[in-house]
């Protein structure tokens, strides 16, 4: 089995592994358009053929798209084992809701994993661009960009009231989701989470947790996305997601710093204590994990905890994932191997840094 | 308020409900709701997104609001019926905008709240959107030469637009 960083370095996609703007609060800025094919009918009433012909048309048009120094693969759902398409779930880079169209699914990844391009989802296409940190207009930018590539060989369903055609009313206009994961444990522990979310849900955002759609906020993470597609232009919906982002950003730092002004000592007992587990536990849950991780980032970001890079909440939220310590162990494992195996990831991964506890 | 089922719990759920124009106001506690049936079992469990807007489709279609002949509409492309959209809140291919457009209006105000689409133009596609909106605007300027007699301004405009017509067809 290759070593622990070899095995990081190979399966991080960039976002995972990269830094970016604001990212002790911001870890990634992701968009997602929605577009789909004149002529066909949507996924939902999909023959083979029909699936079919939408996968060549998009696997030709990515052949003559020119952006430049990227390289597409496009695979086909049924190509990929369902351990497989699961650690592409857990990378963010396909949806749940894409691996489990195992016939008709396909996935165009670049080779760096910030552009992924979901084939036969609910969509004909979904174009996701993911990147480190607070960038979202750099994510539309591209996203667009390749977008305008694939329409200079496919025929987008457009119509002149409604815009670009979804199959699905909530999508259709821009097609455009944009959302930004955000580590907010300052907000947490203080008690103004919940005021703040019920605040980002009255101007049209909403939140979720980590993995989408009816998922917890394990680990203090959340997702804040734009609701509304049509009648505000991918601009508007951008800069207003920027700016509420922004804000949520300001007030989470505002609480970092009233915690360690009047709650150091137990802030520090709180970070201390739950390296300390990490560091030791030798079977733990993927809540805890989380729980935990979030915790010792936050450490870190306040420099209670030095020597550790400040990637590790993003890199182990995923490898402990059930696919991802699969993967790498390279076994199936029960839920009891994995929590035990999950332990002695985070072990060693954590003795891979020097770390030192103030 | 007491509930007007039982008379025991206080009421904690108000609705009305109108059928055919017929409006009935109910005020009930959570339990007896909860035994009225299908409306209530299928709005607490309206967790799931999707579940949340075809149970906006369907209130509306149960409400007496939606004929049949509406729910009956048929998609003339894909084949699929207002009625089965209700059901997946999905739509079968793109035609079916145009085939249920008078019905999109409310439902587009309520889950987007506006109806009409500003942004982003696909060049190809939305090249004929592009010509409308220019037609427009030259037809209005050649409406104004005219009012203001002038016939050479006019004369050019109107070679433009047929071009333009032109262009559209073929």
């Amino acid at each position: 089995m290759m070593s622990l960083g070899d095995f990081l370095q190979k399966a991080m996609s960039e976002w995972m592994r990269e830094g970016g703007p604001q990212d002790d609060i911001i870890l990634t800025s992701r968009v997602r358009i929605a577009r789909n094919l004149e002529g066909f009918p949507f996924p939902v009433l999909q023959t083979d053929t029909h699936a079919d012909e939408v996968i060549h048309q998009t696997q030709s048009a990515l052949t003559k798209a020119q952006i430049p120094g990227t390289r597409f693969e496009l695979v086909r759902c049924s190509d990929m084992s369902a351990l497989d398409r699961q650690v592409l779930v857990e990378k963010h880079l396909i949806s749940p809701d894409l691996a489990e169209q195992v016939k008709h699914g396909a996935v165009a990844l670049s080779d760096n994993e910030v552009i992924s391009i979901m084939v036969n989802e609910e969509d004909h296409l979904r174009i996701q661009c993911i990147m480190p940190g607070f960038r979202l207009q750099e994510a539309w930018n591209l996203a667009s960009k390749v977008d305008d590539d694939l329409e200079g060989s496919l025929a987008y369903a457009f119509h002149e009231r409604f815009g670009y055609l979804t199959a699905c009313p909530t999508n259709v206009g821009t097609g455009l989701r944009a959302s930004v994961m955000m580590h907010l444990p300052g907000l947490v522990i203080s008690g103004n989470i919940n005021r703040m979310l019920a605040a980002v849900s009255q101007v049209g955002l909403t939140v979720r947790g980590m993995y989408g759609e009816g998922s917890e906020a394990a680990g203090n993470v959340f997702q804040v996305s734009n609701q509304i597609t049509l009648g505000e232009s991918e601009e508007e919906i951008i800069s207003n997601l920027t700016g509420v982002v922004q804000q949520l950003t300001d007030h989470e730092r505002a609480a970092r710093h009233a915690l360690l002004q009047q709650n150091r000592h137990s802030l520090e007992d709180r970070v201390g204590r739950s390296f300390g587990i990490l560091a030791y536990a030798r079977r733990i849950d993927s809540k805890e994990t989380m729980q935990l991780l979030s915790d010792v980032r936050l450490g870190i970001d306040l420099g209670i905890i030095k020597g550790v890079s400040a990637g590790i909440l993003k890199e182990l939220m995923v490898m402990t994932q059930p696919a991802f310590l699969q993967k790498y162990f390279q076994q199936e494992l029960s839920p009891v191997e994995r929590d035990i195996r999950r332990a002695a990831l985070v072990r060693e991964r954590l003795r891979l840094d020097d770390a030192e506890v103030q | 308020m007491l509930c007007e089922h039982c008379k025991i719990r206080p009421a904690t759920v108000h609705f009305t409900k109108i059928v055919a124009g017929q409006k009935t106001e109910y005020h009930l506690c959570e339990q007896c709701a909860q035994e009225q049936g299908d409306f209530f079992a299928q709005a607490a469990q309206a967790f799931h997104f999707n579940d949340l807007l075809s149970g906006l489709l369907n209130m509306e279609s149960s409400s007496g609001f939606t004929s049949t002949t509406l729910l009956n509409t048929r998609c003339n492309v894909c084949g699929m019926t207002y009625n089965q959209f209700t059901q997946i809140g999905r739509f079968g291919c793109p035609s079916c905008y145009e085939s249920f457009a008078p019905r999109l209006e409310p439902l587009l105000k309520r889950i987007q709240s506006n109806t009409s689409h500003v942004g982003k133009v696909p060049r190809k596609s939305g090249g004929v959107v592009r010509v409308r909106n220019e037609l427009q605007q030259l037809r209005k300027a050649l409406q104004e030469a005219v009012a203001t007699e002038q016939y050479e301004q006019a004369a050019r405009l109107r070679d433009r637009i047929r071009e333009l017509e032109q262009k559209l067809e073929g």
